[in-house]
């Protein structure tokens, strides 16, 4: 799957953790959407109320570590964006995003990005490109396998699909 | 074939690929296991990716423990249990009930963990499991509810930190003491994603209890996994505690050439008894520094050190003797099994005796729900896994990690103090039979 529509980058630094995703007086919910409401309050507010769908949250390094919930992964999700670019993610929040069927890119140019710059994830390439700068951006594209299962939305479709109990369409 | 760790190993056998560190695979896991906290939520994935009434082919597999809120101290755990129960019912998996344990000893006792298997827990300490030869990893309530429909599920294969001691260990220096230092050595996040091998001359010689130490907190320095490779004790130990009748593959062991992503190596002379200070367990210092900090509460228990050996040591220390003044003792053994131990050996009854409150079986205060839940202020040593603020209760209480040796004579005196610095009868002859690195 290619993420060709572009849209707008959120850039965040390193280190940002799930309490800093979603502040952890929030984990009671678990709805995605409601849990959007409050994604990045404390470090940006008006992220939750001006984020559209099909944006795009950029990070440094180690983006995701802390707490072992779902909840950081299902606010982006019901936030409606369209993937996590970063130049490294925390092993259970790259679990659990893939997990829910959050596409992410590995990308250590990430830095080059800008807030406000338009990109899109090429997850088929593996790059990341910057229609502000014209630049495209090495990133590792996820393995086949993990690539299958965000395509089919993450583990409980994909599950589905191997079970034969998905909905036919 | 190229030169793997034992990690590599089993998860090559599970997947039927031939793969080495970074690789994904989806592998076959052997058993699973959920407890009244994370069981729900696996359920109702279940739930969700199944149709209402599907056979549920890996029941035998599926364990499910009673253990973090038991008895029930709400209605919420009681529903919880409730839910638990009613599923087991209805699709046959195997369900324990309250005073059977905590998850971990459980899975261990009741022969659900072999040499050389896949075990996932939802549960952190799954980690447990490596202290017999297995790869055991704690995964979330969407991988784990997924796999009860499957039977498989992806990992991507982690690299090794191997940490070697070699020789002897002095009087009074455990498993716990090792672990300690190298979480303080390697920080609370040095291993994160990786397995923490566990080798060398000294390890080898340790009990099986002391080795499910090491793989235990493997976690609280971020390990995917802890695994210390399988021998004859292995087999002697599941023979006696699960009837099982294995024999260890000689092969399921790192290769001399396997690629590590780190060595650390020890001296076991060299190493003292280990204290982490509050708030977490890479904190962890020599006992010597920290000798004389006043503790309100001393807590013996948990899927780390709740094992009969465990609690026996602290009855050694205390035997005849008194708690010290303003000091509680909490003991809570890790399975019904350790409860009866400590029962027909009167270990229950020397502690009641010297004054503890001796507890049913199950996680107790361990991460702060109930039953010995500390106040503010108040000081605990306990034998736990994890000292974050508030983990015990409240968040301006403070907890202090150690040995059981180390909580039976911190308790005595009411303040930390050296297990080496109590009378050698205490923890004599008699207890190396039995105890194994006390001599
Ligand atoms: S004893 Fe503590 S660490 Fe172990 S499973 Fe129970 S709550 Fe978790």
């Amino acid at each position: 799957m290619t993420v060709d529509e572009p849209g707008r980058a959120w850039v965040f630094g390193d280190d940002i953790d799930t309490d800093q995703i979603t502040p952890s007086r929030f984990i009671v919910l678990s709805d995605p959407e409601e849990l959007a409401e409050h994604a990045f309050n404390d470090l940006r507010p008006e992220f939750s109320e001006k984020v559209r769908e099909g944006e795009f949250v950029v990070a440094g390094e180690n983006f995701g570590g802390g707490s072992s919930r779902e909840h950081a992964p299902l606010s982006l999700l019901g936030a409606g964006v369209d993937g996590v670019v970063a130049q490294s993610f925390a092993r259970i929040f790259f679990r659990n995003a893939i997990n829910l069927g959050l596409p992410l890119m590995i990308c250590p140019e990430a830095h080059r990005i800008e807030d406000g710059d338009e990109i899109t994830m090429d997850l088929d390439a593996g790059a990341v490109r910057n229609h502000e700068t014209g630049e495209r951006y090495d990133a590792e594209p996820l393995p086949e396998f993990l690539q299958e299962l965000v395509d089919e939305g993450g583990l409980k479709p994909y599950t589905k699909r191997k079970l034969g109990t998905a909905e036919q369409s | 074939m190229t030169a793997k760790t034992i990690t590599e190993k089993i998860l090559s056998e599970k997947s039927g690929r031939d793969v080495t560190a970074g690789a994904y695979v989806e592998a076959i896991v052997d058993s699973m296991v959920t407890h009244d906290v994370t069981g729900p939520l696996a359920i109702e994935v279940f739930e969700d990716v199944t149709d209402e009434k599907s056979e549920l082919p890996t029941a035998d597999d599926i364990v499910f423990t009673l253990d973090h809120h038991a008895p029930a101290d709400g209605v919420e755990a009681a529903n919880n249990h409730n839910i638990l129960r009613e599923f087991a019912a209805e699709y046959g998996t195997h369900q324990y009930e309250i005073n059977d344990g905590i998850c971990h000893q459980v899975m261990i006792e009741e022969g659900f963990v072999e040499p050389g298997q896949l075990v996932i827990g939802a549960d952190s300490h799954s980690t447990t499991y490596g202290g017999l030869g297995a790869f055991g990893t704690g995964v979330g309530s969407t991988d784990l509810g997924t796999t009860f429909a499957t039977g498989e599920l992806w990992f991507r294969v982690p690299e090794t930190i191997r940490f070697e001691v070699q020789g002897d260990l002095p009087d009074g220096v455990y498993a716990k003491d090792l672990i300690l230092k190298f979480i303080g050595d390697v920080g609370f996040d040095g291993a994160t994603y990786k397995t923490a091998e566990y080798a060398g001359s000294a390890i080898r010689e340790l009990p099986i209890h002391q080795r499910l130490v090491l793989a235990n907190m493997a976690i609280e320095m971020g390990g995917k996994a802890g695994i210390v490779e399988p021998d004859e004790r292995v087999e002697t130990f599941l023979e006696d505690q699960a009837t099982l009748d294995v024999s260890v593959d000689p092969d399921l062991a790192s290769d001399d050439d396997a690629t590590y992503e780190a060595t650390y190596t020890y001296e076991g002379s060299d190493l003292a008894p280990q204290v982490s200070k509050p708030s977490n367990p890479e904190n962890a210092v020599d006992v010597d520094d920290v000798v004389g900090t006043g503790i309100d509460q001393v807590f013996v228990g948990t899927c780390t050190n709740g094992r009969y050996e465990d609690i026996r040591v602290v009855a050694d220390v205390l035997a005849g003797e008194q708690v010290a003044p303003g000091t509680r003792l909490i003991v809570v053994p890790a399975s019904k099994s350790v409860y009866e131990k400590c029962l027909e050996t009167g270990v229950l009854e020397t502690l009641v005796e010297a004054g503890a409150t001796f507890q049913s079986a199950g996680c107790g205060a361990c991460a702060g729900y109930h039953q010995g839940v500390l106040g503010d202020d108040d000081v605990c040593l306990a034998t736990a896994n994890r000292n974050f603020p508030g983990r015990e209760g409240s968040m301006d209480s403070q907890v202090y990690l150690g040995s059981p040796a180390t909580a039976g004579a911190t308790a005595l005196y009411g303040e930390i103090t050296d297990p080496r610095d109590l009378e050698t009868t205490r923890y004599g002859d008699h207890v190396s039979a039995d105890v194994g690195v006390v001599r």
